[in-house]
């Protein structure tokens, strides 16, 4: 591991100053993803500025800009806290379950809400730094091109990288529209929730629209009837403490007669970012939501889905778990 | 770069100079001779080197000991210490450890440590009602079940297999906790 030079920042304005300053310097937050990449050699700063004292751990009830109301959630939140908090579970039950079925419980204690949306990928090849890898060494090539498939995307990749995001917390924020709050050298920007992932493209060392330096300071979570009939579903090797093969973060709100007022569709272990469905969701709106016409819709979304040997399972897995997820919120289970 | 770091370690008050590079669980190990915390894969992903940090259940190998300068760090071997009504009961076990005796929930007992400090967490997760990814209703109350109970403790793994005896050991001790009968 390369010398390391750690500073505690005051305020986060000084924090931001210390990093966009200086190429070489990282946010410390809660150390889950970054302190194993120094470890690893994946990541190679000279300088950390730990951010995780910061006050930016509350959970508050906000009147949003637009109108309407909704839940202000500090970056350096537990994701154990936020799970746990009644507010979400109340109004944003996708949330609680994604953060939930992600880690363990010593994990979510220590992960920050937005640590846990900068995470990095968890392909084995940008782990291993025996092996090239665009994301990790721009330039060398891909290794999971044509090598270990099994995690592949299978929308949205490119022949520079083939990896999808690992974040549980991302796909449900990107359900619930959420706007992630982002504080630079030149003052705060709010980021809607698709436009802070990125698709690989020619520059998948790039997982974000963030500049260097930019600290997510807090997430907003707009409350609406769908988010409050919302749920994850997860698919994974084993019951518990494993990343997502595919999964759905899905929110649903039924008007009188039981036709789709409002759906938010988002999938996990499908892309570079989290997938949101807007293709099946248009065509949902307004019908009845049967098995045939979720079947179709999700057909159409996946129409362009690109798969090999080691991933076509991808595409009727979440297929079925968007299915499952749609009828357990229409069968009353959040 | 060296730092100086100052932690309360089971109770004693500890200090050591160490490069900023040190996780906590070297700096336990190595600096301070507290060995109950075990380095298992270093990577985050077997639960070995759990301890209660300020309070809640922590992994130290993901942790820069720099990080965490002034903490609360409860190991194992001061679980039974913390929770004795005398302190200064140094050989006292914690009900949860002597849970773990009663039901065998080791063979090797490398985990073991890193499994009770887990345990002793999940209790206090318990009484504060958080859910998990297998509680039924978010808005309902939280059960302390075997399913429950076997999800909680999932970042602690076993290559020895003592589950049965792991989930038995904590099953007694939630069962006290929630005033039901053992």
């Amino acid at each position: 591991m390369r010398e390391l030079d750690y500073r505690r920042a005051d305020d986060a304005a000084g924090a931001v100053a210390l990093v966009s300053g200086d190429p070489e310097a990282s946010f410390l937050g809660g150390g889950t993803n970054l302190v194993d990449h120094l470890k690893l050699g994946v990541a190679r700063p000279r300088v950390l500025v730990d951010i995780s004292r910061l006050p930016l751990d509350q959970v508050e009830e906000i009147e949003l800009d637009g109108g309407g109301r909704g839940l202000r959630v500090g970056a350096n939140v537990r994701n154990s806290d936020l799970a746990a908090h009644p507010a979400v579970r109340a109004g944003w039950p996708v949330v609680s379950r994604a953060l939930l079925a992600g880690a363990s419980g010593q994990l979510r204690h220590q992960a920050t809400t937005g640590g846990n949306l900068l995470q990095r990928t968890r392909c084995v090849y940008f782990q291993d730094v025996t092996t090239p890898c665009n994301k990790r060494e721009p330039g060398t090539g891909c290794s999971a091109v044509g090598g270990y498939a099994r995690y592949n995307a299978v929308l949205g990749a490119s022949e520079h990288c083939v990896t999808v995001h690992p974040s549980d917390l991302a796909v449900a924020l990107a359900a619930v529209d959420a706007v992630v709050v982002v504080l630079g050298p030149d003052g705060e920007r709010r980021v809607p929730f698709e436009e802070l992932h990125r698709l690989p493209g020619d520059a998948p060392e790039r997982d974000t629209t963030l500049d260097h330096g930019e600290l997510i300071t807090a997430v907003e979570l707009p409350e609406s009837a769908a988010a409050a009939t919302s749920t994850y579903h997860k698919a994974r090797d084993r019951a518990s403490y494993a990343f997502a093969l595919v999964s759905v973060a899905a929110a649903l709100e039924l008007d009188d007669a039981g036709r789709v007022a409002d759906l938010r569709i988002a999938w996990g272990g499908i892309a570079h970012k989290p997938w949101r469905a807007r293709t099946a969701e248009a065509a949902l709106l307004g019908t009845e939501p049967t098995e045939e016409r979720v079947a179709a819709a999700l057909a159409e979304e996946l129409a362009d889905a690109s798969t090999g040997e080691g991933n076509t399972y991808k595409v009727p897995m979440v297929t079925a778990a968007t299915q499952h997820a749609l009828q357990s919120l229409q069968g009353g289970r959040r | 770069m060296d730092t100086t770091i100052r932690l309360t370690v089971d109770g004693r008050e500890r200090e050591a100079r160490v490069d900023t590079r040190t996780t906590l669980l070297d700096l336990l190990r190595e600096r301070l001779d507290v060995t109950s915390p075990k380095k298992g894969c270093d990577h985050g992903q077997c639960g070995s080197c759990t301890v209660l940090l300020d309070g809640r259940r922590h992994l130290t190998c993901l942790a820069l000991a720099v990080a965490h300068d002034g903490s609360e760090v409860v190991t194992a071997d001061g679980l039974g210490a913390s929770d004795a009504s005398d302190a200064s009961d140094e050989g006292a076990l914690h009900p949860v450890q002597q849970a773990f005796l009663d039901h065998d929930g080791y063979q090797c007992g490398y985990c073991t440590p890193g499994q009770v400090c887990s345990a002793v967490g999940v209790l206090r997760e318990l009484e504060e009602r958080h859910p998990s990814h297998v509680t039924e209703d978010l808005t309902g109350p939280v059960a302390a079940d075997d399913e429950e109970l076997r999800e909680r403790m999932s970042g602690n793994l076993c290559r020895c297999g003592a589950y049965p005896g792991i989930l038995a050991a904590v099953r007694q001790v939630a069962g006290r906790a929630a005033g039901e009968d053992a």
